[in-house]
């Protein structure tokens, strides 16, 4: 297999605000993400020759071509759950690596307070494909909750340690959030709020759940070598890995629920390529899939940064806030920054590439001499995920 | 020899506080949770009934209610699934009189005499809904009683039968009507019931030359709590020696199969020898003469059976009308259909079709390669990837334990939180599951569960059945 490493590189990358957007539609934010990150980029949407649409819900490449008026150009519509916006980069960086184009657009968005979601989508119009009894009713939080539940379970936690150290993760993501001018939930918490908030699905509570988003982000791609024509602090993919499990954690009683398969094995593609050995020494921030609270403490464990079992030490010792070791969610996360489904990838990656030049938007927020980092995004559930991991830094 | 070859019953965990009725009310009645109707009770009384026999050997299925959730589609072909009993029998609804539990006996003993079955499965099941505060509300209670009808291995043997049909309107619920409808009380229970299924028990006696005294214990319907003395008095019965209490105080009349449950309950205590009465009325009576015969011992011996005692004395007792009205879909029309989400949930036919073996019988695949077992079936193999190499096996009868769990206070609408387990299952097999009848505080990794079918939601008049976890029943 050949690696794509230094072969594509980002040159211009835009991000609406994230939150509850009732004056603006889809097409609103397809516009203003696409053409922040076209101006970002230097170039005009005339200048795209591919397209891809990252998108949970609606459908063709039309969703993102009738707002941006493109003009007959390839635009392929990717869908790949809450996995769909590095999926979506991926698919124009393997185009691109592949010589067929020389700028792409990625836009990746979703919509999701106009249909008034009482947590994450169990709208079964747009989903139609779901059993009548088995997944009936069976709620995202649920689902992360069996992995808490385990977690404190194998690792020796009583509920209110378990409680404890999962607050400690949301108190920092709304802490970075507030921070964040375009993060969705900008207030910070502490950690009474957190443990005596209201729950969701036990062990998880209302500040264990991330925000149900509206928001756009977007990429342009070009050939490394095409990159400096754009800008001179462009970032290039370092390592790329997709993971899709066989979905056998309901069904095969060995898997532990305490750790995400996928992702090691998205994590390891992705370090390799990276030339990567030692994460936690070797990124400099990481911008990880926190849904909900124990999804970020056990993707912590998954990518290497933290031996299994451990997170909660490295969470003690504050190794993943903005002052620590490995700054994890500097953005807010998902938590904070909020997850409009298919464009929470792109808009990991947006945080990631925006820390590597420099211009985090809040200096504050700017974190110094970031060379690498990572982005983390997955699909599905626990037991039957999809993973991607994509790794980009200065060339 | 013709006569009852098994028995079982059923009696759902959760009781209402008369008191929460009509203050200062003595006692409690019977009550479905919110994912129980007469189906999913008829099922459990089957699975009661079922201990010790071969499901393999079972001919017929008679499902009797008057309170099947559908006016056009059979109920018994649902029950016989999830009793996973075999393709090959005959099923029929016996609806719309209170005697239709007894009359479907009458039916299942004729059909086993004549030969055409080894053995039949009568089920009764009722829920039956009195107008809110009224009379009917504090007095009926819900459950399920199933007897197994055969010609080999009998434990009671029939003696005799005798029928009455009799019209009358005494109560009465139209095809819009939702709760039940009565005229006034003295004439319906006088004119009604003591006459009619008195004259059913003298009918029965008379012709098989029995007296009051030959009989150990009677097990009738009654519908209160006195009335069943009325009868006792005009046909001669000790009341305090003859008459099997009847549980009006703590389950109330349970309607189709209440005389069933009260046999079965008689049953329970009888000794070989014993004579027994079992009378249902409505619209009519039936009359049956049974005897005991010494292979009662080894039913009885089953310890997996729960019968009527265990039925009753597990029991969890809420004493809020709210919440009654809330789990009988009377309180807020959403309700009905179970879950907030499901507003939006579409079902299948063609897939409840398809899946039938998984969904109602809840078999899984057990790999002839490697012995995983596999729920839902899958294609290949989970554990070592073998394609198309299952044996179908059985997992409703299996226990399990909570293997990780969440309580997850956005799904439900009527049960908040409501228990989400992953379940692992002895004999092997991992599966999601909701877990009902239990108190979400108590729930634990390690606890042990069995398998309950149960109402999942309605959706555009289907009812989507599938199974359940719920701790082990004491």
């Amino acid at each position: 297999m050949e690696s794509i490493k230094d072969k594509v590189a980002i040159v211009g990358m835009g991000c609406t605000r994230f939150g509850e957007l009732w004056d603006r539609s889809a097409e609103d934010m397809i516009v203003e993400a696409a053409e922040e990150a076209l101006a970002d980029a230097g170039i005009g949407i005339q200048d795209i020759q591919a397209a891809w649409a990252g998108t949970m819900f609606d459908y063709t490449g039309a969703t993102i071509a009738k707002p941006l008026k493109l003009q007959y150009i390839p635009v392929t519509r990717v869908e790949n759950a809450c996995g769909t916006g590095i999926e979506a980069i991926r698919a124009a960086a393997f185009a691109v690596a592949a010589g067929v184009y020389d700028r792409v657009l990625v836009v990746t968005y979703e919509k999701m307070k106009d249909y008034g979601f009482p947590g994450l989508p169990n709208d079964v119009e747009r989903l139609p494909r779901r059993h009548p009894v088995f997944e009936v009713g069976y709620t995202a939080a649920g689902n992360y909750a069996l992995a808490a539940t385990r977690y404190f379970r194998q690792y020796g936690l009583s509920n209110e340690e378990g409680k404890l150290t999962l607050a400690k993760i949301s108190v920092k993501s709304h802490y970075n959030g507030a921070r964040n001018p375009r993060a969705h939930l900008r207030r910070e918490v502490t950690l009474e709020q957190v443990v005596n908030a209201p729950m969701i699905a036990w062990p998880l509570g209302l500040f264990d759940c991330c925000g149900v988003t509206d928001g756009a982000a977007a990429a342009v791609l070009c050939r490394a070598e095409d990159a400096r024509s754009f800008r001179d602090d462009y970032v290039t993919i370092k390592g790329l890995g997709v993971s899709v499990g066989p979905g056998q954690g309901y069904v095969r009683t060995d898997y532990d629920y305490t750790h995400w398969g996928e992702t090691e094995h998205a994590a390891r593609q992705a370090y390799e390529m990276a030339g990567i050995k030692d994460p936690r020494k070797e990124l400099d921030v990481a911008e990880v899939h926190d849904c909900f609270s124990i999804s970020e403490l056990i993707a912590c464990e998954s990518l290497g940064f933290c031996p299994k079992g451990q997170a909660k030490e490295d969470i003690d010792a504050g190794t993943f806030t903005q002052e620590g070791e490995l700054p994890v969610n500097i953005s807010g996360g998902l938590k904070s920054f909020g997850h409009p489904i298919g464009a929470s990838g792109c808009r990991e990656t947006y945080e990631v590439y925006k820390q590597i030049q420099g211009k985090a938007e809040e200096p504050s927020r700017q974190l110094k001499n970031v060379q690498q980092g990572l982005i983390h995004n997955q699909g599905g559930l626990p037991g039957k995920f999809m993973c991607c991991v994509l790794i980009i830094g200065a060339p | 020899m013709i006569g009852i070859t098994s028995y079982g019953a059923y009696v759902p965990l959760w009781r209402l506080s008369r008191d929460a009725i009509a203050k200062g009310a003595k006692g409690e009645k019977a009550i479905c949770h919110y994912d129980e109707d007469a189906i999913t009770m008829a099922v459990a009384a089957a699975a009661d009934c079922l201990h010790g026999v071969e499901r393999e050997k079972v001919d017929g299925l008679i499902f009797a209610s008057t309170n099947s959730p559908y006016k056009e589609k059979q109920a018994a072909s649902i029950v016989a699934a999830g009793a996973d009993l075999r393709r090959d029998i005959v099923t029929a609804d016996f609806a719309g009189s209170l005697k239709a539990g007894t009359t479907g006996l009458r039916f299942a003993c004729d059909a086993v005499k004549a030969g055409s079955a080894k053995q039949m499965m009568v089920t009764a099941a009722d829920r039956r809904q009195g107008a809110p505060l009224s009379a009917y509300d504090q007095d009926l209670g819900d459950g399920a009683a199933a007897l197994m009808v055969g010609d080999s291995n009998v434990i009671a043997s029939l003696e005799g039968s005798y029928s009455i049909s009799d019209e009358i309107l005494d109560v009465w619920r139209s095809s819009d009507d939702t709760f039940l409808r009565t005229t006034h009380e003295r004439f319906a229970q006088t004119e009604g019931y003591v006459k009619v299924i008195s004259e059913a028990i003298a009918g029965l006696m008379k012709k098989n030359k029995l007296e009051a005294k030959d009989f150990a214990k009677i097990a009738i319907y009654t519908p209160t709590a006195r009335r069943v003395a009325d009868v006792a008095k005009k046909l001669g019965f000790d009341a305090k020696t003859q008459v099997q209490d009847v549980f009006f105080s703590v389950m109330g009349n349970t309607g189709v199969p209440y005389a069933m449950m009260l046999f079965v309950a008689a049953l329970e205590e009888a000794k070989p020898g014993d004579l027994i009465l079992l009378a249902g009325y409505g619209d009519g009576a039936d009359a049956f003469a049974f005897r005991v015969t010494e292979e009662i011992e080894k039913v009885r011996g089953n310890a997996a059976r729960r019968g009527m005692k265990k039925h009753l004395d597990s029991k969890m007792v809420i004493n809020d009308y709210k919440t009654y009205w809330l789990w009988r879909g009377l309180l807020n029309p959403i309700t009905e259909e179970g879950f907030l989400p499901h507003h939006y949930w579409k079902t299948s036919p063609v897939m409840l079709w398809r899946e039938r073996d998984r969904i109602l019988r809840f078999r899984g695949g057990k790999c002839k390669a490697c012995g995983a077992v596999n729920f839902p079936p899958q294609r290949a193999c989970g554990n070592c990837g073998t394609e198309g190499q299952f044996d179908s096996v059985r997992l409703s009868d299996k226990k399990g334990t909570i293997w990780t769990f969440s309580m997850d206070y956005l799904s439900s609408q009527v049960e908040v939180p409501i228990v989400c387990p992953l379940v692992h299952l002895e004999g092997g097999g991992r599966f999601q599951v909701y877990m009902t009848d239990c108190v979400a505080e108590e729930v634990k990794v390690g606890m042990e569960i069995e398998m309950s079918f149960r109402k999942i939601m309605v959706r555009d008049g289907i009812n989507n059945y599938y199974w359940k976890a719920t701790p082990i029943r004491a």
